[in-house]
């Protein structure tokens, strides 16, 4: 095997200060959900070693997760990850076209046989391979031959994952995730439409460090990223358990960020780090900037609306008893039955946040 | 002899494109552009909520991401006949504006910028040079000896790993590279240095969205609500922090992308500014509107079309013409009930798809059958190209001062006539000025939205016909918007409070569509002939031309219609 430089002197020789450099060990760290001693085995496994050679694929896509990629957040991530993981194809930055970029795959399926990670976008269309072929040949026939040697598969977003919106009802295409299509290698879906890129980031630093896929849930995705639902970790909850909601958009209880369970937001039935890593640096996302979660992360999520509607009346949909027994701790409710007794048990609460404003500057002016 | 090239994938784009040409005595003589994947998004709209539509088809697209909900939402309300708050307008026109930024400085500095710029050739550069270089065309600070030695040797380490990553196989060292190599350095370090910008100016629309790719939409206005006294609302905060993101976009475009331009443009100008004008028809739906989008007269870049690029005439667009677009599946894999040789408007959206083409693995495509899962559309029979040159010089033409200015000052500068637009250089300084024009416009839209909360005015959604009881049985309309690359439209019935017929005519279908039943190529197969090929292995020109398009795959063939249907009357606006 040739001989790679190691993840730490690619970063170090790039003028990136060590301190700097503990300080992405750092925040992977927390981003993985390990406890501070975790950290040291990310900076020794970055520093030792080799960088990964990485094939990445587009099939069925829109390219949504590799722009999500680049948007990557911490300092020189973007660049420290596009350039330590090798790269070697992926066709929205590679330089070359044609026949060269296929040679560029190639050579790496040749000189790294069982070393290389294969990443998917992209969902594979079954009802006929010709709906989606490169340089000649089939998504189906190019991912075969390509995984055969992979040691692990990233699939990246809704798409590669569970099919996403080409998947929807009536499924044209025949549009399948990888781990429909292919067998006898570890698949780990990165969900999301796209995924957040700070766990794009996540995902490929837990690769590096521990040598190993992370723990996966049922869906195969990363437990340390998909095992909270969005609702539990939503900032909006305390308005959600004291019955405060946004009735229409725009109304007073939007103005002042009440819960959007009844505009049909899909957090409580949906497993993301939104709350928690939250959107492009760390600046919003969807419930913050006033819309509910559509739960891009969980497969199907297309045919689980309409996205307006809140759950409870969501024909065979049967997520009742989770989405309300969580929110206010007692049995199966209506939608009215959520607020009134909302109002029992909370009056306090949605006494206390619905005149903030009002109690909060007179106890400020006394 | 005619040698046939195969160029498949190409890549630095959105979606899946191949081209094949034929090269006589080094010359390009014939050229075929083909989309070789398909989803069927259209199909998968049938029967939804049509308030739900924004969110898949904004999935068409990851990369102009927003464009195709920002054109749902529009074609849901001229639909039903709903007007979005003017907040709600300008917080759309910023995300918009954002999306151009980002989108077309990504463009030139990652998809494009390799077919100008020797990667490998800024190892050989001085970078004491690049540095003066750097200091006499821009105020940018990051221009020192120092800051250029450093990118150079990462550059180096790089090339000297024997990994190249994204840059393996490239064309270094082919002769149509033209740029010295300090040049090259001072784009290199600029092109590693738009790649950690980039992220910066979409928070605009995580902001207003939520999220960055695939932001949030609302039909009747924006999810976000105004209120300057609430911690989890648009509040001064989160506004000084958009503001903030625009005074940034506009110093990077004007220090960096605009000066890059420029500096590349002037080593090619003599050769590309005469190389890959192809049609000679421009189409803009026009975009930006500041006094609601029922009054295109009043959009920043106009409405309108040209023709045989007389510049003295801008010919109106009618949405509500049928005669006016119309599209042919006579070369793509699908089939018309009345047979495949007639156009068919969005509205009367036919389409049943049947592939017809080679078995894959497969060396060739044949011509002289269908070729593409792109279909084929037409303005009044003609073949149009659309894009940021096309609404530079709709601009340019309808006589708009602030769009003429900033063209004749290049022109000026560069020192070319104005029919050096009329290329494939043209296309890429096109997309620069544009960008440079938006960063004005959104801090123009800025300023209104504080000056209308100022006012008392904080409303960001119009409720009147949220409700499916109060829409009418039946109705149909249209949105048209300027994505990053060009013409978009959709054309929606909605029956029964259902979508029943969804419908999209999307940029790259203009551009990158196959022959016409007249036998009329589409943009990018015209603008490819006559073009000299220096090595027929290292197709180099084949990209600048295909790439000065910013071709965007994804859209272009997402079209299929299982069942077809027809509407015969379109709803004025």
């Amino acid at each position: 095997m040739e001989k790679r430089p190691t993840f730490y002197e690619e970063v170090t020789s790039d003028g990136v200060p060590r301190r700097d450099f503990l300080k992405f060990c750092t925040a992977m760290a927390a981003l993985l959900g390990l406890e501070s001693s975790g950290i040291g085995q990310i900076v020794k496994a970055l520093e030792t070693k080799p960088r990964l050679p990485v094939i990445w694929f587009h099939f069925q896509e829109c390219t949504c997760c590799s722009e999500s990629f680049i948007r990557s957040s911490h300092p020189a991530v973007a660049d420290i990850v596009l350039n330590k993981i090798s790269l070697d194809y992926q066709e929205t930055l590679m330089a070359a076209s044609g026949f060269q970029a296929e040679a560029a795959y190639k050579a790496v399926m040749e000189k790294f046989p069982g070393e290389y990670i294969v990443m998917v976008e992209g969902s594979i269309p079954t009802e006929d391979e010709a709906f989606c072929c490169i340089g000649g040949r089939s998504a189906l026939q190019i991912l075969e031959e390509a995984v055969k040697n992979a040691k692990a598969v990233v699939a990246w977003g809704n798409c590669a994952s569970a099919g996403c919106v080409q998947a929807a009802s009536p499924n044209p295409t025949g549009a399948k995730p990888v781990h429909k299509v292919i067998s006898g290698k570890p698949v780990i879906n990165v969900q999301g439409c796209p995924p957040i890129a700070d766990v794009m980031v996540g995902v490929v630093v837990h690769l590096l460090t521990f040598d190993r896929i992370p723990q996966l849930d049922a869906l195969n995705r990363p437990k340390s990223f998909y095992s909270r639902r969005v609702h539990d970790t939503c900032y909006r909850r305390a308005n959600f358990d004291a019955g405060l909601f946004v009735e229409s958009f725009d109304d007073e209880g939007a103005k002042r960020g009440y819960c959007l369970y009844k505009m049909g937001c899909k957090g409580p039935v949906t497993y993301n780090s939104c709350g928690i890593i939250k959107w492009n640096d760390s600046t919003s996302y969807p419930i913050q900037s006033g819309h509910g979660c559509i739960g891009c992360s969980e497969a199907g999520f297309w045919d689980n609306g309409p996205f307006y509607q809140h759950l409870p009346s969501v024909a065979g949909f049967g997520i009742e008893t989770t989405a309300d027994k969580i929110g206010i701790g007692l049995g199966v409710l209506t939608a009215a039955g959520i607020a009134g007794h909302a109002i029992v048990t909370n009056v306090r609460k949605h006494k206390e946040i619905a005149n903030e404003p009002e109690s909060g500057s007179s106890s400020d002016n006394t | 002899m005619a040698e046939k090239i195969v160029i498949d994938p190409i890549t630095r784009i959105e979606g899946h494109l191949r081209v094949e040409i034929e090269v006589n005595n080094g010359v390009i003589t014939d050229a075929y552009s083909s989309g070789t994947m398909v989803r069927g998004i259209e199909n998968i709209l049938k029967d939804r909520d049509p308030r739900d539509a924004w969110a898949f088809v904004g999935r068409v697209c990851g990369v102009c991401t927003s464009t195709h909900s920002l054109t749902s939402v529009r074609t849901v309300e001229n639909t039903l006949g709903i007007t979005p708050p003017p907040n709600a307008e300008l917080i759309r026109n910023l995300m918009a504006s954002a999306l151009y930024i980002q989108d077309h400085v990504v463009h030139f500095y990652h998809l494009h910028a390799l077919d100008w710029v020797d990667v490998v050739s800024c190892l050989k550069a001085d970078p004491a040079e690049t540095s003066k270089i750097a200091q006499s065309i821009s105020k940018w600070p990051r221009s020192s000896v120092g800051y250029f030695t450093d990118v150079q040797a990462k550059i180096k380490k790089f090339v000297e790993s024997g990994q190249l990553g994204i840059f393996a196989n490239g064309y270094w060292g082919h002769s149509a590279y033209k740029l010295p190599a300090e040049v090259n350095l001072l784009a290199v370090a600029h092109y590693l240095e738009a790649l950690e910008w980039q992220r910066e100016i979409v928070k605009v629309h995580t902001i207003f969205g939520g999220k960055n790719p695939h932001p949030n939409y609302l039909v009747g206005g924006v999810p976000c609500s105004i209120n300057i006294d609430e911690a989890n609302a648009v509040n001064a905060e989160r506004l000084a922090f958009v503001g903030n993101l625009f005074e940034q976009a506009k110093t990077f475009v004007e220090q960096v992308y605009i000066p890059d331009l420029l500096a590349i443009a002037s080593f090619y100008k003599n050769d590309w500014g005469a190389i890959g004008g192809g049609l000679t028809n421009y189409l803009s739906f026009g975009e930006f509107p500041v006094n609601g989008y029922n009054n295109p007269e009043s959009f920043k870049i106009p409405r309108g079309v040209i023709l045989n690029r007389d510049l003295s005439k801008v010919h109106e667009v009618k949405s509500d013409d049928k005669d006016q677009i119309q599209e042919y599946v006579n070369n793509s894999w699908y089939e018309y009930s009345k047979g495949d040789s007639v156009g068919l408007h969005p509205w009367d959206g036919e389409t049943n798809i049947k592939y017809t083409g080679p078995r894959p693995p497969y060396e060739h495509l044949d011509f002289s059958k269908k070729y593409s899962w792109v279909k084929t559309p037409r303005w009044k029979g003609h073949a149009m190209e659309v894009g940021p040159l096309s609404r530079m010089l709709v601009g340019y033409a309808s006589g708009r001062a602030d769009i003429k200015e900033v063209v004749d000052a290049t022109l000026s500068k560069l020192n070319v006539p104005v029919t050096a637009l009329f290329s494939t250089l043209g296309r890429t300084a096109a997309r620069g000025l544009e960008t440079l024009l938006t960063t004005g416009w959104a801090l123009e839209f800025y300023q209104q939205l504080l000056a209308n909360i100022k006012n008392g005015d904080t409303r960001t959604m119009n409720n009147e016909k949220w409700d499916p009881e109060t829409w009418p049985k039946e109705a149909r309309g249209v949105g048209m918007t300027e994505a990053p690359r060009g013409a978009l439209s959709h054309f929606l019935v909605i029956k029964d409070k259902k979508i029943e017929n969804y419908q999209l005519v999307v940029p790259t279908t203009w551009n990158a569509s196959p022959r016409d039943p007249k036998g009329q190529r589409s943009a990018y197969e015209e603008s490819l002939l006559g073009t000299p090929i220096a090595d027929p292995k290292n197709p180099l020109e084949v990209l600048r031309t295909i790439h000065s398009f910013d071709p965007c795959l994804a859209c272009a063939v997402h079209i299929y219609d299982e069942k077809g249907t027809h509407i015969h009357e379109m709803k004025t606006y």
